[in-house]
């Protein structure tokens, strides 16, 4: 069955822009994105958007849907009331390029600062062995499609520009806690990911796991591990005299 | 009011309304804070009351451990404060089960969103024009949560022993049972509940290894925790307001306002 959805699309650039309405056909079965490229096809063929894969997989489409940063292509069209007005915007935590795509160059700047993965100088490659259950538990963080809706739904970075500095964000404190948890990795990222990435900044609010597609517990497994390992480092006194009476790093 | 280094900050896109959001992001920062405010003000009153805690064979999770020699006879041995000590003995001990529920990290969750909106609601800009977490004294002190939690193991072995003691009757005789015990039971219950499902717990029973393999019980340990974990929410919640209605309780039959029923 199909009907007539107001949306509410933002139009515009880095130097200003606003909300326009249109009146856009859904059909059944259809998500947020297919009515986004009618939209373009038969109303504003100039309308920028990224997308690729439309199946949740390359974490192209992110935009904000009625407020909320959603995939667009993950997002149904029947999750709406057929009458009501369906706001689309792009991600707001990051620069806006042209209507719904924005400048995530900011995420690949926080990429490349976190040290890769790096094994024990006097393991060489073809020499590594591990065993399953040591590396199951980062593998979850393997699933992230990098779509950058946790960034954005950060409120550390969402709501404080100054905070990017400092801050890399939920999908980097992630990386790093992966690296912690791999089991041949010898550098030490504790001091790092609370002095040099900012995981104090972090105040478990949870928007991240709310928000990402690929139902990653964020917090629950990466961020409140990686900040209980920095307790461990940097404020445990008990752990600090055990460390050094039983000599470990 | 948003600040112009958050959403409205140069460059990115500009949007009149404060949020889009359609849904009813607002209730539930709404209701965290009125159940809060409702035990804050319920367990201020009962913890500075002195009075009603104690009703043979149980006495009030807010007065347990009584270590103060104010107590009222029976409610223990130990009275590691002497008289100089003349406030209500639950002020000594609440502290600790306070400072692991303030550090705890869903309660973090709970109340940066619901007092401080920090923010209200995900991707609903919040009120204050700079943020430094939890990188500075005051907030810093939530590193502490771990000493907070092993002493909250130590209330819920005294507390599980006070329910223990409610298969006791008035008079000291054991084998016998009352609603009482059935409160108490479940009250230590769900305090061993939120404890063990705590993140720090998770972590020390095994989380801060990097080699699971290496040790196989610490393993099933945390595999265990990690169960646990994902409720620690609902857990939290039901684990606070029986501590109330546990304390309720006894105050009741304390005061002679309800009589305990008795099974056997």
């Amino acid at each position: 069955m199909s009907y007539d959805a107001h949306l509410r699309v933002w139009r515009g650039d880095a130097e200003g822009g606003e909300l326009v309405d249109f009146t856009v056909e859904v059909n059944e079965g259809e998500v947020v994105l297919d009515i986004i490229h009618r939209l373009q096809a038969t109303q504003a063929p100039d309308l920028a958007v990224r997308w690729n894969c439309k199946a949740g997989k390359c974490g192209s489409c992110s935009a904000e849907v009625n407020g909320r940063p959603r995939l667009m292509c993950m997002t149904r069209m029947n999750t709406f009331a057929a009458g009501e007005p369906i706001s689309i915007t792009p991600m707001r935590a990051f620069p806006v390029i042209r209507d719904l795509v924005t400048d995530v160059s900011f995420n690949y700047t926080k990429a490349r600062a976190v040290p890769a993965f790096s094994p024990p100088p006097d393991l060489a490659p073809g020499e590594y062995r591990m065993s399953q259950v040591d590396v199951e538990r980062s593998q979850e963080f393997r699933k992230c499609i990098e779509c950058f809706l946790c960034q954005d739904t950060c409120h550390v970075v969402r709501d404080h520009e100054e905070n990017k500095p400092a801050f890399a964000g939920p999908r980097f404190l992630m990386r790093i806690a992966e690296l912690d948890m791999h089991p041949l990795d010898a550098l030490d990222r504790k001091r790092q990911a609370q002095d040099d990435f900012g995981l104090g900044m972090c105040n478990i609010t949870k928007c991240c796991t709310e928000v990402c597609p690929e139902h990653i517990k964020i917090t629950d497994n990466a961020l409140i591990p990686m900040k209980e390992r920095v307790v461990d480092r940097k404020y445990d006194p008990l752990v600090w005299l055990g460390s050094k009476i039983l000599r470990r790093s | 009011m948003s600040t112009q280094t958050g959403v409205d900050a140069a460059g990115r896109a500009p949007v009149a309304a404060r949020t889009l959001r359609t849904d009813r992001w607002w209730l539930q920062p709404a209701i965290t804070v009125a159940v809060f405010v409702a035990f804050i003000i319920y367990s201020t009153i009962r913890a500075f009351a002195n009075t009603a805690y104690y009703a043979a064979p149980y006495i009030s999770p807010f007065y347990s451990p009584c270590l103060a020699t104010n107590c009222i006879p029976g409610t223990g041995e130990l009275h590691l404060v002497g008289s100089w000590w003349q406030l209500s003995p639950a002020l000594l001990v609440l502290v600790f089960p306070l400072g692991f529920r303030f550090t705890c990290y869903y309660y973090r969750k709970a109340y940066f969103r619901s007092f401080w909106l920090s923010p209200p609601a995900c991707a609903v800009p919040e009120p204050h024009r700079s943020y430094s977490g939890e990188t500075r004294f005051p907030l810093i002190v939530n590193n502490a949560h771990r000493y907070f939690f092993y002493a909250g193991l130590v209330l819920n072995v005294i507390l599980t022993y006070d329910a223990i003691l409610g298969f006791r009757d008035a008079q000291g005789h054991w084998g016998h049972m009352g609603l009482g015990t059935l409160v108490l039971l479940t009250n230590a219950t769900l305090l061993w509940l939120y404890s063990l499902s705590c993140h720090s717990c998770r972590h020390i029973v095994g989380g801060r290894l990097k080699h699971f393999s290496k040790h196989p019980v610490r393993y099933r340990a945390w595999t265990f925790v990690s169960r646990l974990n994902p409720r620690h929410m609902q857990f939290a919640w039901v684990s606070l307001v029986w501590v109330a209605l546990t304390d309720a309780y006894v105050a009741l039959v304390a005061s002679g306002t309800f009589t305990d029923p008795r099974f056997f």
